[in-house]
């Protein structure tokens, strides 16, 4: 989460949205939430890990602050749904404990995710959800929508569109005290990276 | 990110585990943390997640077995392998076939994975010199049982809430015993206490290099313990001839109500299984609730689920030769 600033080789981060901004942007994400399914009832927030996870409980407290009704917040490791580990040399990494406090079934999941890229993720999540039971609907919020999807995949609510090149690195630090989203081109040697 | 996590996330562990003596305690915990979220797995409507899909887990047993076996068919089933059992008695080892020639034939099979239990100490590491697929120790000889020692430790945390600090008796056949051997070295790593506690004649030599107290008398032993873990009298390994009897045995470090009632009353009790009745351990009822027996072999398939997702789970394809990786 925590921006690499040291490296001589790579230029430094760009700070792309800073915490008012952040702060903004999901209130207004909050507000269409409740709008678009008419007020907290089912509604069922799932982070991703390690990014949506800090951003799921942000959004609850917002709709708690508008609504005064709490919706459950769950987090997932899609680590074991996602589709680049035997692809990958070497070993692969420890396991967070994903925590779904209810069940699935029936509610409306609000799947969320700091950015949205390839799309891979967010298929791995949904994988993840019907194994775990039936939602009634899935849907999908993200901070940053920074295109180069190679999935047929959307987010139903997005804090904001960023064109990025391929190469470049967008990362969310939802820190409390200090959030900010930064933009980092990678290194000459350009390993484009996976996800 | 993902990619952020995967970067520097990944454990220094694998590609074989052939012993627990390489683990560090962060390593440790975090085979742990990956088998409780295994323990999830559990409880979803599909139990089966798709990370080993389209690999191959062979259990070759040279000796029997009936929960380390089946743990890890279970495990590596609900990590979608497929998993082939070879048992000695019904394959070409009886026509005379040399280990080695054995572990070959299956690796060319096509095993991503081997988990091999025998008799001789040492055999699984012989044996991961050897091939390029993973080789995992099932328990060798009087050596080591690197999976026991994990589930055990998992155990302790799960119903404890801790290691660290804990006081715990290991009781018994210590000399034969592969499972104690592992589990000091893990137990004491994670910062418990570990005393044995087993008549001079079941205690290895060489026993004052290890980080462990040693009683030769029960109720001394077992005092204020958190937890007891006892062993099995191996009565196949000649056991029989480093005590005057089995019945004495019993009397003297058979585990029983009574005993902890009286000197460590709120002692979780473990045993590897399978468990002697009446030997080690006698009137479990007595002390069900403290019993963890068969949470170890619940608990047993989520750490062998972890420890096969964080060896075999990786890629094979780009894998440098030194990291197991096939071709």
């Amino acid at each position: 989460m925590i921006p690499d600033m040291s490296p001589p080789t790579a230029p430094s981060p760009r700070i792309l949205l800073d915490a008012p901004r952040i702060d903004r942007i999901l209130r207004r994400m909050a507000h269409e939430i409740l709008e678009k399914n008419q007020g907290p009832k089912d509604l069922y927030l799932v982070g991703v890990l390690e990014g949506g996870d800090l951003l799921a409980r942000r959004l609850k407290d917002l709709i708690v602050s508008f609504e005064g009704v709490e919706p459950p917040v769950g987090a997932v490791d899609v680590t074991l749904y996602r589709d680049d580990l035997s692809g990958r040399g070497g070993p692969v990494p420890f396991l967070r404990q994903s925590h779904l406090p209810i069940p699935v079934d029936g509610r409306k999941i609000l799947l969320v995710d700091d950015v949205l890229f390839t799309g891979r993720t967010v298929r791995a999540a949904m994988d993840f959800l019907i194994d775990f039971g039936r939602p009634s609907r899935i849907m999908l919020a993200v901070l940053v929508d920074r295109g180069h999807r190679e999935l047929p995949i959307r987010a139903d609510f997005v804090g904001k569109n960023l064109p990025t090149a391929r190469d470049e690195k967008v990362e969310v630090d939802l820190t409390p005290g200090t959030e900010a989203v930064y933009l980092t081109r990678s290194e000459p040697s350009g390993v484009p990276h996976d996800q | 990110m993902i990619n952020k996590i995967l970067d520097t996330g990944a454990p220094p562990f694998g590609p074989h585990l052939l012993s627990v003596s390489g683990l560090s305690p962060e390593v440790l915990t975090g085979i742990l943390d990956t088998a409780e979220s295994f323990l999830e797995v559990g409880h979803q409507t599909v139990k089966k997640v798709p990370v080993l899909r389209g690999k191959t887990l062979v259990n070759l047993f040279y000796e029997s077995s009936t929960r380390t076996r089946s743990s890890f068919e279970i495990a590596a089933k609900r990590l979608s392998a497929d998993v082939i059992n070879v048992s000695p008695t019904q394959s070409s080892v009886t026509k005379g076939e040399s280990l080695l020639d054995t572990v070959r034939t299956i690796e060319a099979l096509g095993a991503d994975g081997l988990v091999i239990r025998h008799p001789s100490s040492g055999a699984p590491a012989f044996v991961a010199d050897r091939l390029r697929c993973h080789v995992i120790n099932g328990g060798d000889g009087c050596h080591e049982h690197p999976t026991q020692a994990l589930l055990d430790l998992f155990t302790i945390r799960k119903r404890m809430g801790r290691i660290e600090g804990l006081k715990i008796a290991i009781v018994g056949d210590i000399l034969h015993s592969r499972v104690a051997r592992s589990n000091i070295m893990t137990l004491s790593r994670m910062g418990a206490h570990v005393r044995l506690v087993a008549p001079p004649t079941l205690i290895p030599p060489g026993i004052r290099t290890w980080p462990v107290e040693v009683y030769h008398r029960l109720d001394e032993g077992i005092r204020e313990c958190d937890v007891v873990m006892a062993l099995r009298l191996q009565l196949e390994r000649a056991a029989g001839g480093y005590i005057p009897s089995v019945s004495e045995y019993a009397r003297l470090y058979g585990i029983n109500a009574d005993l902890l009632d009286r000197l460590a009353p709120g002692a979780l009790v473990l045993h590897p299984g399978p468990v002697n009745r009446g030997v080690e351990i006698s009137g479990e009822e007595g002390f069900a609730e403290r019993s963890a027996i068969l949470s170890q072999v619940e608990f047993g398939v989520s750490v062998r689920m972890a420890v096969l997702y964080l060896l075999m789970g990786g890629g094979s394809e780009e894998a440098s030769p030194d990291k197991g990786g096939k071709e």
